[in-house]
């Protein structure tokens, strides 16, 4: 349900896009999902099928690239990958803080046939 | 018949957010301070709104309250004489800024003061949707235990201001303060956090101020 109206949004995107460049059809469209974004690219791939019917993305792959959640240590400034339950810089114990690595979602380019 | 690669690079909230953007704007010029109450089912969002309302005798409140289904909160709302409109979303996990947009032709706004949206119950996806708000507001209530900001950091790391509610049940629940907020520090370094009691109105008055001097 939660991805349903987002990946209509993915589409009109897409196939704006498209025409904005006169292409005939989408063949691929790349996405970049972060981990917080709350987004399932799985989900995401049952709808596309679905929605992408009847419009200029429809047979289009979509490739999903996933980008996990990062924090930084404000000592040593290093990016790591959190443990569970903890915010603890891996290198110094720390607590790191949040940043915009993990929290991407959006279109990030289309291959199409013109 | 030929190929190409067009670079985009185009964020999927776009459309969300420059509504979101109209909503904010169009309410601050009629002096409405939007408040959006995000929190897990049970958490305490209406009680809260109710004692928040209570101490602003002055104020003009408004609710939106929506609900997967149901009416049962607008019903308590009204009885107590609050201006409340309902949505139900039918399943949809959260609220987004065109729903805010449509439902806001149905209330009447008439005077400047503050507008309660009540998300739908739920910690995960209402963080991601900007609604047209200008304070978000967390509900976490004591009996969900304090690995909250650990297991749902970005509603933690976006809060304006946090309620911890229920804080009568601490000791029953093994409530442990120091790591709930070295998670919340961790997250999000200056955000107030309120202790609150629904049953007995503690802690309101003070969260009633805080949003009292945020309006003006």
């Amino acid at each position: 349900m939660h991805e349903f109206p987002i990946t209509e949004q993915i589409v009109k995107i897409a196939s704006d896009k498209a025409k904005e460049n006169n292409a005939r059809k989408v063949t691929r469209i790349t996405l970049v999902v972060g981990e917080y974004s709350g987004f399932i690219g799985d989900s995401i791939h049952m709808y596309f099928d679905i929605l992408s019917k009847g419009t200029l993305c429809e047979g289009a792959v979509l490739e999903i690239e996933n980008v996990k959640a990062k924090w930084r240590c404000p000592s040593c400034g290093i990016d790591f990958i959190r443990k569970p339950l903890s915010f603890a810089c891996p290198e110094c114990g720390q607590d790191g803080e949040p940043t915009t690595i993990g929290k991407e979602f959006f279109v990030k380019n289309l291959e199409v046939e013109t | 018949m030929s190929g190409k690669k067009i670079e985009v690079i185009q964020n999927i909230f776009d459309e969300n957010d420059r509504i979101a953007s109209i909503v904010n704007e169009s309410l601050e010029q009629l002096g409405i301070l939007v408040i959006n109450i995000m929190g897990a089912p049970g958490a305490g969002k209406t009680s809260s709104i109710i004692n928040m309302v209570k101490n602003l005798p002055g104020e003009k409140v408004y609710v939106i309250e929506g609900d997967i289904e149901s009416d049962i909160d607008t019903v308590k709302l009204k009885e107590l004489g609050i201006e409340t409109i309902q949505i139900n979303t039918n399943g949809a996990c959260h609220l987004d800024a065109p729903t805010i947009e449509k439902s806001l032709q149905e209330l009447t706004i008439d005077q400047p003061g503050i507008l309660f949206i009540e998300n739908i119950g739920n910690l995960v996806c209402p963080a991601e949707f900007q609604i047209g708000e200008h304070v978000k507001m967390l509900i976490c209530s004591a009996a969900e235990g304090s690995d909250k900001p650990y297991k749902y950091p970005l509603a933690f790391e976006k809060a304006n201001i946090i309620l911890l509610t229920k804080c009568d049940l601490k000791a029953y629940v093994d409530f442990n303060d120091e790591f709930f907020l070295r998670g919340v520090r961790a997250l999000n370094k200056s955000v107030p956090i309120f202790e609150v009691n629904a049953k007995t109105g503690a802690g309101f008055q003070e969260v009633s101020q805080w949003l009292i001097n945020r309006k003006n």
